[in-house]
């Protein structure tokens, strides 16, 4: 809770340093749709205890949102039109994405299952790529971003919320 | 954490109320959840809730886990969606082994995912992505669980909580306490999210949301209960005195009380019966309820005989073997197999059985089954034989014989006087039965007309006629009042034991009695054997019916008891009989149904 307290939006954002631009970085990424709010959630349980909590969650959904993707191509492939397991696997996926609050990814897996919903072969395909497509972008700025935290060294830190 | 823990063993040791501002910290929580990514969150946002966390992404791990560390958890989370395991199923099997708190998590939302969760007796249902302000509150149901025990545990007298319906009936010993301690149990209960629990409620109708194992009575334990009944004198039992004379470990007080309710409203058939002639007739009453409710298809065609209730000398043109029958000497009521038959009621099977010895007049059978194997079942069906003919009567269209029967006893009056004790005995079952679904199969095996009942009623046996009383039925048949109810009941006893061995499959359940207050009730228990709690109709596990076994015991049974009974209900009392057993089954149907006392109409 006292971590919470502390991971206040405005306190971080108002950091005028390089931790502050970090922050707005995320701020950045949560504006463009990349992430939402969840993901903030995400940071402000960070704590001493765990204080890369953030980004070891994010190599955790990205690994195991690997294996989810790669789950529903096989079944693209080898279950034509089994509409209920296509829909279950991304389900997964969606779920994890919701976890993490990849928000873009999670609208592309959405659109997808209702195109199963719909029967509509062409339509799973097509968003199956965005969604292939979303996580690729994401997983990219994700990696910018922590990249950004860790080059922030001690002082950025010092500085992240929570900390 | 450490101290925390301790603070919270402490808090335990107060029974969790003492130390309400600590106890949340350090509640032990158990993270199930197959997805990395989610596990790794919640187990995070628990632990900044000051919760004591595990984690595993497998249910089977989970399973593992609580089992050998029972006592070391207070809540389980999981998620609804996993590959090993069905998150329902796992939440089904930790309420009912470890009686633990369980809440659902999942990213789907649909509202009929969310019923499926309560109603398997999740706490609560969480949507994902959680928050933090979710988890916060979770600890309130493992504080609601823990004073719901002591609420059930520290109860008094019989408020068996949610024997609404066996207030009515009862009356008796603040009938009025009861509702209301139910009511008030119900609402605290169900506190926020729908404790679930309603649908795995005890047979005893135990409402709170915990899910306790359903109490089985068997023939054993039921024995128990009516020893320690006599011994404090029936006036004087009460539940918790039960339960101490008993010294059976794994009832609770609230069991003991609906039970006893049950016995009460069976006894009370029972001195009815005996007033009456038509014994058998009351007895089937008190099982008509339940078999009529048990679903079977058969039975369902037995709103045949409520079209005769009224009429007392509804033409049964089938029952003209069973009048035969019943008619000849031997027949008596041994004609009719009562007990078999009647076990009907109980499981489904003594219709068959009685339905199989009469053949083609299975109103005869049923009646007459009903009467005498109601009594000896009547250990299976409290309310008496009727038990299984009202079964027929309300359910199976299937006995048109019966109806037909009718006209050969043209008796109304039994038809309603076993209705009545059909009625009875649902009343005095709370617990929800179930239309037995085995007892649809066993239905659908007794042919209501001659040939056919036989075979239903073998098959009916061979679901293993309800006869869980036939040792207790003979304790208190014997020990109890003079009634003819009880002599047959002891006879049914007898019978049902011997059809028992004849009929491996059958499963008597002493409860059964319990179970026919509101025939469905009856039959989910008698079915089930697990339910075997309300005594109902034993469940047909096998549906099939040795016809000849089940014959045979009828007529053994009809020996044992058609004595007194027979003699007294047979003088023209056969139709009453009839009418009576249609009766009871009627009142399953919905057709008007004799209210009260079960009344030779």
């Amino acid at each position: 809770m006292r971590n919470l307290r502390l991971n206040s939006d405005s306190r971080r954002a108002a950091r005028g340093d390089r931790a502050g631009a970090l922050i707005r970085t995320g701020r950045i990424l949560s504006r463009l749709g990349y992430l939402d709010e969840q993901f903030c959630q995400v940071e402000d349980l960070q704590d001493e205890a765990s204080p890369n909590f953030a980004e070891e969650v994010a190599t955790l959904f990205f690994k195991d949102s690997a294996r989810l993707i790669s789950n529903v191509e096989q079944a693209l492939e080898k279950y034509p039109k089994d509409f209920n397991r296509w829909d279950a696997y991304m389900q997964q996926l969606k779920g994890s994405c919701s976890s993490i609050g990849a928000s873009r990814m999670k609208s592309e897996c959405m659109s997808f299952r209702d195109y199963c919903g719909q029967g509509n072969v062409e339509g799973c395909m097509r968003s199956f790529h965005k969604v292939k497509r979303e996580h690729g972008a994401l997983r990219q700025k994700l990696e910018a971003y922590f990249q950004l935290l860790r080059q922030a060294g001690p002082a950025g830190a010092a500085t992240r919320p929570g900390m | 954490m450490t101290v925390e823990e301790v603070k919270l063993q402490a808090a335990k040791a107060n029974g969790g109320h003492g130390a309400k501002d600590q106890f949340p910290i350090g509640m032990r929580v158990l993270a199930v959840d197959d997805d990395p990514t989610c596990l790794k969150l919640l187990e995070k946002l628990l632990q900044h809730c000051q919760y004591h966390v595990t984690t595993t992404g497998q249910a089977a791990t989970a399973l593992k886990l609580l089992r050998e560390k029972k006592d070391q958890f207070d809540l389980v989370i999981s998620d609804v969606h996993m590959p090993d395991m069905d998150g329902f199923k796992l939440l089904e099997l930790v309420g009912l082994e470890m009686d633990l708190p369980v809440i659902m998590l999942s990213a789907n939302g649909e509202t009929q995912t969310v019923m499926k969760g309560i109603t398997h007796g999740a706490c609560d249902y969480l949507l994902k992505p959680v928050r933090i302000e979710q988890l916060r509150t979770i600890w309130q149901h493992v504080v609601r669980r823990r004073s719901c025990d002591a609420r059930n545990n520290g109860n008094d007298n019989d408020d068996s909580s949610k024997k609404l319906q066996v207030a009515s009936a009862e009356g008796d010993n603040g009938g009025g306490n009861r509702n209301k301690r139910t009511s008030r149990r119900v609402r605290d209960d169900n506190g926020d999210d729908g404790d679930d629990s309603d649908e795995n409620s005890n047979e005893n109708g135990d409402s709170s949301t915990q899910k306790k194992p359903r109490v089985v009575w068997s023939v054993e334990l039921h024995r128990k209960f009516v020893a320690s009944v006599n011994q404090l004198g029936i006036d004087k039992a009460v539940p918790k005195k039960i339960l101490d004379l008993m010294n059976v470990e794994n009832i609770t007080r609230e069991n003991v009380a609906s039970h006893l309710q049950k016995y009460r409203l069976y006894l009370k058939r029972l001195s009815v019966d005996a007033s009456r002639q038509a014994n058998l007739t009351a007895a089937f009453g008190g099982r008509n309820p339940a078999y009529v409710n048990m679903g079977l298809d058969a039975f369902r065609q037995y709103n045949a005989y409520g079209r005769y209730r009224p009429v007392p000398t509804t033409n049964h043109s089938q029952p003209n073997n069973l009048l035969a029958r019943m008619n000849s000497p031997a027949f008596g009521m041994h004609g009719l197999l009562p007990s078999q038959p009647l076990q009907i009621g109980h499981t489904q099977n003594n219709l068959s059985t009685s339905l199989g010895n009469v053949g083609g007049v299975n109103n005869g059978n049923l009646i007459r089954g009903a009467h005498m194997p109601l009594q000896d079942t009547s250990k299976c069906f409290p309310t008496g034989p009727s038990g299984p003919f009202n079964s027929f009567v309300g359910e199976s269209p299937q006995f048109p014989d019966l109806g037909r029967c009718n006209t050969t006893w043209s008796t109304a009056v039994s038809s309603s006087n076993v209705q009545e004790l059909g009625q009875k005995d649902r009343i005095v079952n709370g617990p929800k039965l179930e239309p037995l679904s085995s007892f649809t199969e066993a239905s659908s095996q007794i042919p209501l007309l001659g040939n056919e009942m036989q075979s239903q009623v073998a098959s009916l046996a061979s679901n293993g006629l309800p006869m869980p009383f036939t040792q207790e039925a003979v304790p208190f048949a014997y020990g109890s009042s003079t009634n003819s109810r009880e002599m047959l009941n002891n006879n049914l006893a007898l019978s049902n034991s011997g059809i028992n061995s004849s009929l491996p499959n059958l499963h008597i359940d002493g409860s059964v009695f319990e179970r026919n207050i509101d025939g469905s009730v009856v039959t989910r228990q008698t079915l089930d054997g697990s339910n075997s709690g309300g005594g109902g109709v034993p469940p047909l596990q096998d549906g099939r019916i040795d016809h000849q076994a089940v014959n045979s015991h009828l007529n053994y049974n009809n020996e044992l008891m058609g004595t007194s009974r027979l003699q007294r209900g047979l003088s023209g009392g056969l139709d009453d009989i009839v009418v009576d057993m249609f009766k009871l089954d009627h009142a399953d149907n919905g057709v008007p149904f004799i209210d009260g006392d079960w009344e030779l109409v």
